[in-house]
């Protein structure tokens, strides 16, 4: 059976943490650079200019570009014939999200219990979404979560015959009362079906597709684009100070669902939606 | 965008009266820092009758928890927080003097009544940016709750820190009036 050692593990999920902290995506800057094109509000642009400057600064100057580095959002696939060795899959999760957070200079923004709020110190426990995949190989994706955009999300259990306009008014609704709070330019997240925490799983997941990239069925594309053409409507533009940008993207996914239901969750990524990712081959023991 | 305005601290009322929606500041001066934890520790001493951590009057808070300073730095990255978390502590501090808030997104009814009874402003600095306005930070020095690590009350020295006005001590509101010029809905 095929390995891999923990300490490897816990090796790459510090260096995924300070990258997506540090390191803006590509397609996020083509994005902005597409936006400064298009956006005819000149407080927008200004906004726009300045976001390209401060992740340029980031990315040299190896600091995150933004204070607000998140609740570390994991997502894992697990080969099913892979064998990890030397200690758990996740303490070792953990221990590279606390070395990350350290060695990266990067804030500690989690607190150990709703309630009563005590600062972990160290930015673990993460959110961690494994899946059994076949084959013999490790997919690792630190997604760092911030919540000015996490605290805009919803979700709506809608009736089926609310249709697909209802679900559509729901996430046009749900960014337009988000106004400013999530730091536009957003990418909006959907994911529709399944059951109630199907559907915002689906959501949060669809904000690690590139901005620009399409859902690849040709149908859930044009809902995609119609939903940012309705959303950059709304008028609320670059952090709010009004535009035409208030969108960068609109990533829908979708799952068979129930016969009585059509759950509908928005999962807002802000201008600074972060994801890196690393796939560790498993090595003969 | 129009010329920049540049304010020195301590924000005084004639300084208020002279900031209007939609202005673009470059501030400079000593600002306080605060967010969630520190504003209901402030408000809880209020009500107590204690010290707070600084004189409120003609005061500046910027809604912020940074990143740790790496070695070298004055501070590490400082964009705004999420302003509606401290609506319901605002207006209590407006009472006591505070002139002007930096931060970033919407604000209650409750808050904007205040701003306008008292005379303050509410200013945002551009979330994310937290890379960029870091370097407009000369000094940075935690001078209340250190316990609250990231959430602490500094006091720190900027130059040229660049905000917009979003609400004035009218109650004249950018998200409002932005929006409305390019909505099509």
């Amino acid at each position: 059976m095929k390995e891999v050692r923990v300490e490897e593990i816990v090796s790459a999920v510090e260096k995924l943490c300070i990258e997506a902290n540090y390191d803006l995506g590509s397609d996020i800057m083509t994005g902005f650079q597409q936006a400064l094109k298009d956006e005819r509000s000149p407080l927008g642009q200004e906004v726009l200019a300045r976001l390209i400057e401060n992740a340029e600064i980031a990315h040299q100057e190896r600091v995150p570009m933004c204070q607000d580095t998140g609740m570390a959002v994991l997502f894992v696939e697990v080969g099913q014939d892979l064998h990890v060795v030397g200690g758990s899959l996740t303490e070792a999760l953990n221990e590279g999200v606390r070395r990350g957070y350290d060695r990266g200079y990067l804030r500690k923004s989690v607190v150990n219990d709703p309630f009563e709020r005590v600062n972990t110190g160290d930015n673990t426990p993460a959110v961690i979404h494994y899946d059994i995949v076949t084959g013999a190989a490790l997919r690792l994706v630190v997604a760092p979560k911030g919540f000015g955009s996490e605290n805009m999300g919803g979700l709506k259990m809608c009736k089926p015959s609310e249709g697909l306009e209802g679900a559509l008014q729901f996430v046009v609704d749900t960014v337009d009362q988000a106004g400013g709070n999530p730091c536009p330019p957003i990418i909006v997240g959907v994911g529709v079906g399944g059951t109630m925490e199907k559907a915002t799983f689906l959501a949060k997941k669809s904000l690690l597709r590139d901005v620009g990239k399409h859902n690849q069925v040709e149908r859930l594309a044009k809902i995609e684009e119609e939903l940012l053409e309705r959303i950059n409507r709304l008028g609320i533009g670059p952090q709010g100070f009004g535009g035409v940008t208030t969108a960068l993207a609109v990533n829908l996914e979708v799952y068979p669902t129930h016969i009585a239901g059509m759950p509908v969750a928005v999962n807002i990524g802000c201008h600074a939606t972060r994801h890196k990712e690393i796939t560790l081959q498993g090595r003969e023991g | 965008m129009s010329q920049a305005i540049h304010l020195e601290t301590p924000l005084t009322p004639e300084k208020v009266k002279g900031l209007k929606v939609g202005d673009n500041v470059l501030i400079s001066g000593v600002i306080y820092t605060g967010r969630d934890a520190a504003h209901k520790k402030m408000v809880e001493a209020l009500e107590q009758g204690e010290d707070l951590p600084f004189t409120m009057q003609d005061q500046v808070i910027y809604f912020v928890g940074p990143t740790p300073a790496k070695e070298g730095q004055v501070i590490g990255s400082a964009g705004p927080t999420t302003s509606g978390r401290m609506d319901a502590y605002s207006p209590k501090l407006i009472a006591e003097g505070l002139t002007g808030m930096i931060g970033k997104g919407l604000r209650s009814l409750e808050v904007i009544e205040a701003m306008k009874k008292y005379g303050a402003v509410y200013f945002g600095a551009i979330g994310g940016a937290g890379a960029l306005i870091a370097k407009r930070i000369v000094s940075a020095e935690v001078i209340a709750y250190p316990e609250l690590g990231p959430e602490a009350v500094r006091r720190l020295v900027v130059k040229d820190f660049p905000v917009i006005v979003i609400i004035d001590h009218e109650g004249n509101n950018l998200y409002e009036i932005g929006k409305a010029q390019y909505r099509r809905v």
